[in-house]
């Protein structure tokens, strides 16, 4: 069953805050996401080892000692709840079975949390998205969907609450496409071929939720195969910083599609284009920042926070701090910082510190600039002002650089020549790009003959 | 300005059309194609690699360089190879086995094309297999190995050994990139250079080559 946004659930920046969303989700041990608290979600994974079947016992150690870990210290800073989110690494979206064990192991703690401590928690785990090993990636069959498929299948069954994937259908255009600069290959996989896979991948997802015997909700998906690394393309000098704010606008439509097709909330911790994500749909979305250092940098480190409703590390490795391990030293640095959040919250004070948290960032990158609450609705309005994916990405795209443009003119951000040179190279690009996404269609399968398999994205030529 | 002069600006502009319309015109003038590279084409790219270097370029403007230099490439080369002309070297790069992620090693071989080496790419999540296979039967002089993620680093160590194991260790130089490596660790794995970015590795393949070539 899929459904069409056509408006916001949230229609005033003012009602997009941190900790409250028009559509709560209940699942896992008595965990409610979006309902007026901020719960930390913390991420955790091996350090560098290599895992086979001799490695197994020692992975499950790190496991263990992690979730342990995690779980003393959330209920020793008495959290009003906690998410621990397991991203599986590619053997173990291969070896699907061992994605299931990691997932019982992981849902063992949390039960026992629960009974021991009345702690509220919930595990989310997301499979490796393993479906781009082939050239070109052939994403609705082959070995690599059924191992995920499977995946998928052992982890809701043994005891996933949450699941999520960083989906990649598009990216193999995507990848070069921000690499050459070529804005019309960037349109198309984010427009045209992403959203086509998000929809078939969550219609996948989606049932498998709805016909396990356990409970499990579809959370959401994330952009952060596009965005992401974009964003990390432009901090390394690499790529503009403007190209990566209207990457992230225009990323924001194939995340939407997951929630057109099933899924519910908590969004992927690294969707930054969660809060248009939230704006439109109500739903819950978890969100990572300064709290990411640990994974990656960013210029969004607070800003992130100021629509969470799950507030992440994004990824840290098991190894030893001078405090403890890092698992555990990252769940306390969330957990004070939803500490802080709730206790605005609690006095109504919300709206305040999600205002400092947007301002101290807003001004000081153009990726900042079109994430502040009022950017987060122009672009969510784009999007729901138009029809079809790809019009709603152009859309968004549009918005992205009215934004920075308006906040370059009003000289609240400063942006250098060649950033500019490039927002009007962007610019034109958007605006040339053809009204008829077939007759991009058919660019594009020239272009990029044999990078993609048109009927992946259920193409028919 | 001389056919010569426009084929080093439409390379350093990332002009593949006019790249290879300028080579085909200075061939028919007569220009000699191996200066038409060495005097042309590489100062090109070499200021192309300057500009990226201080900021001036980001990443699309170097690989449309590079794409215009490999459009020139297309007319000289023949002329070259027939003169028993050699690239600068030949290099096959892989993101090794486990990680799916390519951008980087991407961005690596078409730098190095751009500067004069013949690349074989064998993609992401290479097995150590591939590479022995690959030295077998190329006979490379550089073995490129990519890594992006901390828990795939060690295929890089594996794929060492398996290359000292298979006795073609001792054929090539290796170097390693990605984002969690670093130069202690290649060190510790027994690789020949460590590069943290896509314009240095180049240089250092470069290095790699005379160390070879004196070695």
């Amino acid at each position: 069953m899929s459904r069409t946004y056509t408006g916001l659930a949230v229609t005033s920046a003012d009602e997009l805050v941190f900790g409250k969303c028009p559509n709560p989700v209940s699942c896992g041990f008595d965990l409610t996401i979006g309902a007026g608290q901020v719960f930390p979600e913390v991420n955790f994974t091996l350090p560098a080892i290599a895992i086979s079947g001799d490695t197994w016992p020692r992975i499950l150690a790190h496991y263990e000692e992690m979730a342990r870990n995690i779980l003393k210290r959330a209920i020793s800073l008495q959290v009003p709840g906690i998410v621990l989110e397991f991203e599986l690494l590619p053997p173990m979206t291969e070896e699907p079975e061992w994605g299931g064990e990691l997932t019982a192991l992981l849902h063992r703690h949390l039960a026992e949390a629960h009974a021991k401590f009345g702690l509220k928690s919930a595990l989310r785990v997301t499979p490796t998205d393993i479906r781009d090993q082939g050239k070109p990636p052939a994403l609705r069959t082959g070995p690599a969907w059924d191992s995920l498929r499977r995946c998928f299948e052992l982890c809701i069954s043994a005891g996933a609450d949450i699941v999520s994937i960083e989906s990649v259908g598009g990216k193999e255009v995507h990848d070069p496409g921000l690499l050459y600069g070529d804005l019309r290959s960037i349109v198309f996989a984010l427009g045209c071929l992403a959203p086509r896979d998000t929809a078939w991948l969550w219609g996948q997802i989606s049932r498998m939720c709805a016909d396990s015997d356990k409970k499990c909700i579809p959370g959401g998906d994330t952009a952060c195969g596009f965005a992401n690394t974009a964003m990390q393309l432009a901090h390394q000098k690499m790529l503009p910083e403007v190209l990566a704010s209207v990457v992230r606008a225009m990323s924001a439509e194939r995340s939407l599609v997951a929630f057109e097709h099933g899924a519910i909330g908590p969004s992927k911790d690294c969707a930054y284009e969660g809060p248009v994500i939230k704006a439109i749909t109500g739903c819950p979305i978890s969100m990572e920042g300064k709290s990411a250092t640990c994974a990656h940098f960013s210029p969004l480190g607070n800003i992130a926070a100021a629509m969470c409703d799950l507030w992440s590390n994004e990824s840290v490795q098991n190894v030893r701090l001078l405090s403890g391990n890092a698992p555990e030293a990252y769940t306390e640095l969330l957990s004070y910082d939803c500490r802080l959040m709730n206790v605005a919250l609690s006095k109504g004070q919300g709206a305040l510190l999600r205002d400092w948290l947007t301002e101290s960032d807003q001004w000081l990158n153009p990726q900042a600039a079109i994430l502040s609450p009022a950017a987060t609705c122009e672009i969510a309005e784009a999007i729901v002002g138009t029809n079809g994916a790809y019009e709603r990405t152009l859309c968004a795209g549009r918005a992205a650089v009215t934004i920075i443009r308006r906040a370059v003119e009003e000289k609240r951000l400063r942006l250098s020549a060649r950033e500019l040179q490039w927002l009007d190279r962007i610019d034109a690009g958007l605006s040339e790009m053809p009204s008829d996404e077939a007759e991009l269609w058919d660019e594009m399968l020239q272009q990029h003959e044999g990078s993609f398999d048109p009927s992946s994205y259920g193409w028919a030529q | 300005m001389s056919e010569t002069s426009k084929l080093y600006t439409s390379i350093l502009s990332g002009n593949a059309k006019d790249a290879a319309a300028v080579v085909q015109q200075a061939l028919k003038d007569g220009c000699d194609p191996m200066d038409l590279v060495a005097k042309d084409m590489i100062p090109a790219m070499d200021e192309v690699g300057r500009r990226f270097e201080c900021e001036e370029y980001f990443v699309p403007e170097l690989l449309l360089s590079g794409r215009a230099m490999k459009a020139a490439l297309e007319y000289v080369r023949p002329l070259l190879a027939a003169r028993g002309a050699k690239p600068a070297g030949h290099v096959v790069i892989g993101t090794v086995k486990g990680d799916l992620h390519d951008i980087g090693k991407n961005l690596v071989a078409s730098m190095l094309e751009g500067g004069g080496f013949e690349v074989h790419d064998l993609g992401a999540d290479v097995a150590p297999e591939r590479f022995i296979e690959a030295i077998v039967s190329r006979n490379p002089d550089i073995i490129a190995l990519s890594a992006l993620l901390t828990v795939t680093m060690p295929s890089m160590r594996t794929t060492i050994d398996a290359l000292k194991a298979a006795g073609v260790r001792d054929r090539i130089k290796i170097m390693v990139g990605g984002a969690p490596v670093t130069e202690s660790y290649a060190e510790e794995i027994g690789a020949d250079a460590y590069s943290d970015n896509a314009s240095a590795a180049v240089a250092l393949a470069r290095r790699l080559m005379n160390t070879k070539a004196v070695g």
